[in-house]
């Protein structure tokens, strides 16, 4: 296999590593001794073994549990809320409802990623007036055990006026349609419209002038999607503990994406200031962006104020689903123009995204990506944020640029196929580029997105046909390419070097999927050390200096950057004590590959450290850092499925993915994000969706009925590694957490159209859809 | 003075057999076996994904039947023998499908990563050697998010392989 990535003039050539018989595959670059290797994560044991604690394990003297009140109605006026006979129940400690919290202000407040609506978040904790979706949250008990509590809410009387709601996007701007927030009115393009309606935003990206370029484009496709609300689906439900001391400070145990975001968020909501909030990230079981907002840990800390006891809140799975933040529904149009001879000229596109009760949705991240893979002149789209009676929607792996996939690559598909041309060669033809302009402005830097395809087109899987089909089936084979930007943020770094030549790391990002190891081999690496030689920790608010969210596929880019920088830190430091051994001046001291040189003098890292007591003391190495050098990632899916025309039913038959890593840390982990991404995506084309009832409740609150995949229900998945590295990272590190969701569903829907002829226009592509889209009902 | 009040106790005494040594733990009859494990014996590698038999992340061995000890009683545990991811390894050491799960990178958060290895632990059991496709039928009960399950059937066969080595 070969490659044509431009590599750094310092890097070794290409090589190809297979293992696993071939099925994943890394396209390398770079030579390093910790770097690329696969040792088994620091966490490991404590995980294979049951003894890592989780947020649900967290465990306290006099612990309480609680159980909160969530509305049964869709939309409705809170008209009283009495608490009496609950109050009564022994074993209750304390109920809470909105008017324990203090009175939010309508206004715009900073967390340090992003800001958001005090009152949104304050009612969407606990409502005040309002109810804006089942499952909101009314009013909370603390007692004695769960069962107490959970009895005690059921003797919580409320009295609703119910009010119509407007239950999906097409209704809800549709003229006439029930307001979500009567009072909000439509900003666009910047400017307060002052027309009311559920249309909170409308946002416009444009280059160049595409109505004129479609004049000149010979071959148009076009198409509307749609896709449904889905959710995160992590396995460990949402859960917060929280103690209230005497003094007025406030810890929270929680399973938290961002444990400063979490502290800030509770702060905010509470009215405290963030020095009396201390937030201790507990191992967290899945996130994949549902776990970065506060939804139970200013609740238990009120219950934790009111009872003087520590509080633990878990949602059941029909909450976790109701009541957290699951992913927008989309409605699209897309259109792409192109030349006779196969260029792209031309495209425009409209995405409808809900946000839920509250505004704010995904919307611009979808804008940004939906032409990223294509070098296009002329190009428009624009953006609308949609209130509607559901859960205010939260972030979800690479949030909104899957559903804005889920439609321009279909029409991508139909331009291809249109022109006759093999869509990886159609994709590669007009392949994005360092240089080309993106949609929102900026020029692409450099970037992986030929590289990506080029792999894809040589992949075994691509070159293979397709085989026989099962009697009474058709097979088909879809590929898409999706981009996902990736993001910096803050992030804090400290490392301490032991006697024995080990070192402890301390972080403040949580560890969801692998990047204790990430994180501890970039240090390892510039140390010089082992892997295994590093310890690292996640630590709480109070432990560590300011660090964002573990999101946006940023940790072990952002988070790796400082430990670099500790390490260096450590190293410099550790320069002196030598130069002090060997009585040198400390500019003769110098450091590569583990071990410290002044002439044909040579000492390890470990001999070194043997030297801390003697030469003053010990050291510790510091970063904390906002990189802005991140960079943006492709991923191909190439998939072949076989439908049962009798029964509508999809199988995927064989899967590959392709991204680029920039570089890739542990391996291990990096093809694990692109496989688990992959499953989701299987889970988000054929079979997960948030199946409402005409009364907008959702009806499938359970995971027998919302169909996460299981292991019968995907294959193996090949993957392909790329490393076309970063330039704002020293080893190239992109992240790669989230740009292998954007293309599985559209993917997906291509190799459906492959099979039976058919353009699916809507998620999920379940047997009826199959069916329905076949004539068969 | 009685020792206990009839008319007000709610609890009641189980005696089983927990990953090899006999216990007596005080049950309310409306909890769950998971309940039990997690809140009452401090025994938290047993996780709770969804509370009604879907996920298999509280898969525990039963009288060496395979249970979600989310719908098992807690009072239903009485004389029984069970095994929970606490009692897979032996003192000291890993099974070796927590090895392979580890040298594979099975696991990306985890919290499934428990019941997967006690539902492969009773698997391997009944099947030395099983095919990739046995292996995902019999893992259909447990759900993973993060992986894919792709690493996760690879440790298995690794497991299989380590326990009885092909000639």
């Amino acid at each position: 296999m070969t490659t044509t990535a431009d590599r750094p003039a310092t890097s070794s050539p290409t090589r190809v590593i297979s293992i696993n018989d071939g099925a994943n595959i890394i396209v390398s670059h770079g030579d390093y001794a910790v770097i690329g290797t696969r040792p088994v994560r620091h966490d490991g044991v404590d995980k294979v073994t049951g003894r890592a604690v989780y947020g649900g394990d967290t465990r306290l003297n006099g612990l309480l549990f609680g159980k909160v009140l969530r509305s049964p109605h869709v939309h409705a006026r809170i008209v009283s809320i009495d608490t009496s006979k609950a109050r009564a129940v022994p074993g209750v400690h304390a109920i809470v409802t909105n008017a324990d919290l203090p009175t939010a202000e309508d206004r715009e407040v900073n967390l340090g990623e992003g800001g958001g609506n005090l009152k949104y978040m304050s009612d969407n904790v606990l409502a005040s007036d309002l109810v804006l979706y089942k499952g909101h949250a009314i009013a909370a008990v603390a007692a004695i055990n769960v069962h107490v509590a959970e009895a005690a809410c059921a003797l919580i009387e409320v009295e609703y006026e119910v009010l119509p709601a407007v239950h999906e996007i097409k209704a809800a701007i549709a003229e006439g349609a029930p307001l979500v927030h009567p009072s909000l009115t439509t900003k666009s393009l910047g400017k307060d419209t002052g027309v009311h309606s559920n249309i909170t935003n409308h946002a416009r990206l444009q280059i160049g002038d595409p109505d004129a370029a479609f004049a000149r484009a010979d071959v148009i496709a076009e198409g509307e999607f749609t896709t449904t609300m889905v959710h995160q689906g992590y396995i460990e439900p949402t859960n917060a503990t929280a103690m209230w001391y005497a003094d007025g400070k406030v810890t929270i145990w929680t399973s938290t994406q961002g444990s400063f975001a979490a502290r800030d968020s509770t702060a905010q909501i509470l009215g405290l200031p963030v020095s009396r909030v201390k937030a201790v990230p507990q191992e967290i079981g899945g996130g994949f962006g549902g776990k970065i907002n506060v939804y139970l840990e200013p609740v238990a800390a009120l219950l934790s104020r009111a009872s003087g006891r520590p509080v633990k809140l878990i949602m059941t799975r029909a909450e976790v689903f109701q009541a957290t933040g699951p992913a927008p529904g989309s409605y699209s149009k897309v259109k792409f123009g192109a030349t006779k001879d196969g260029r792209l000229v031309a495209a425009s596109a409209e995405i409808y995204m809900e946000s839920g009760a509250y505004p704010g949705s995904d919307t611009g991240a979808a804008m940004r990506c939906l032409y990223s893979p294509y070098k296009i002149d002329d190009m428009r789209v624009d953006g609308y944020d949609v209130l509607t009676n559901r859960p205010k929607t939260a972030p979800y792996r690479a949030p909104g640029a899957p559903q804005a996939a889920f439609a321009s690559e279909q029409v991508i598909d139909d331009l291809a196929r249109k022109l006759g041309m093999d869509p990886v060669e159609f994709r590669l033809l007009n392949a994005a580029h360092e240089g080309t302009r993106l949609v929102n402005g900026p020029l692409h830097k450099k970037v992986g997105g030929i590289e990506v395809l080029e792999q894809t087109k040589a992949h075994a899987h691509y070159q293979s046909d397709l085989g026989t089909p099962s009697p009474g089936t058709k097979r088909g084979r879809g590929v898409a390419i999706g981009y996902w930007f990736n993001i910096g943020l803050p992030s804090s770094v400290a490392i301490s070097v032991n006697a024995d030549g080990s070192v402890t790391l301390v972080e403040g990002s949580t560890d969801i999927g692998g990047s204790r190891a990430s994180i501890a081999m970039q240090a390892a690496e510039i140390l010089g050390v082992r892997a295994e030689d590093v310890r690292p920790s996640v630590v709480d608010t109070d432990s560590i200096g300011y660090t964002g969210v573990t999101g946006g596929s940023r940790t072990t880019y952002a988070t790796g950057l400082a430990a670099i920088e500790a390490a260096r830190h450590v190293i410099a430091q550790m320069t002196a004590r030598v130069a002090k051994v060997w009585s040198v001046s400390p500019d003769e001291v110098s450091h590569d590959h583990g071990a410290f040189r002044a002439g044909t003098r040579s000492m390890s890292f470990k001999d070194a450290a043997g030297h801390l007591d003697e030469t003053g003391g010990p050291i510790t190495g510091t970063a904390s850092l906002d990189p802005q050098g991140h960079g943006g990632a492709f991923a191909t899916v190439t998939c072949d499925v076989e439908i049962d025309v009798e029964t509508g039913k999809t199988q995927v038959l064989k899967w590959t993915i392709v991204q680029d890593a920039g570089k890739a840390i542990h391996p291990s982990y990096v093809e694990g994000q692109f496989q688990g991404a992959s499953a989701q995506g299987i889970g988000w084309a054929l079979s997960e969706e948030y199946f409402m009832n005409s009364k907008g409740e959702m009806t499938n609150t359970s995971l027998l009925d919302y169909r996460l995949p299981t292991a019968f229900d995907v294959p193996m998945i090949n993957t392909v590694i790329v490393e076309v590295p970063n330039p704002g990272h020293p080893f190239g590190v992109r992240g790669v957490g989230e740009a292998s969701i954007v293309p599985p569903m559209a993917a997906v829907a291509n190799a459906i159209r492959d099979a039976i002829g058919v353009r699916m226009h809507a998620l999920p592509m379940n047997p009826g859809a199959i069916l329905h889209a076949l004539g068969t009902i | 003075m009685v020792a206990v009040d009839a008319r007000t106790a709610t609890k009641v005494v189980v005696q089983a057999t927990i990953n090899g040594e006999p216990v007596q733990f005080l049950a309310e009859p409306r909890q769950t076996l998971l309940e039990c494990l997690r809140d009452v014996l401090s025994l938290t590698g047993t996780k709770e994904g969804c509370a009604d038999g879907n996920c298999g992340a509280c898969n525990v061995v039963m009288d060496g039947r395979l249970v979600n000890s989310c719908l098992v009683l807690g009072v239903e545990a009485a004389g029984a023998s069970i095994t929970t991811i606490e009692g897979i390894a032996p003192v000291g050491g890993l099974h070796p499908l927590q090895t392979a799960f580890l040298e594979q990178a099975a696991l990306q958060c985890g919290i499934c990563t428990p019941g997967f290895i006690v539902s492969a632990s009773e698997l391997l059991k009944r099947n030395a050697r099983p095919t990739e496709d046995e292996i995902r039928f019999w893992l259909a009960g447990n759900l993973c998010r993060c992986t894919g399950y792709d690493k996760i059937v690879r440790a298995v066969l690794q497991a299989a392989e380590m326990i009885h080595p092909a000639a």
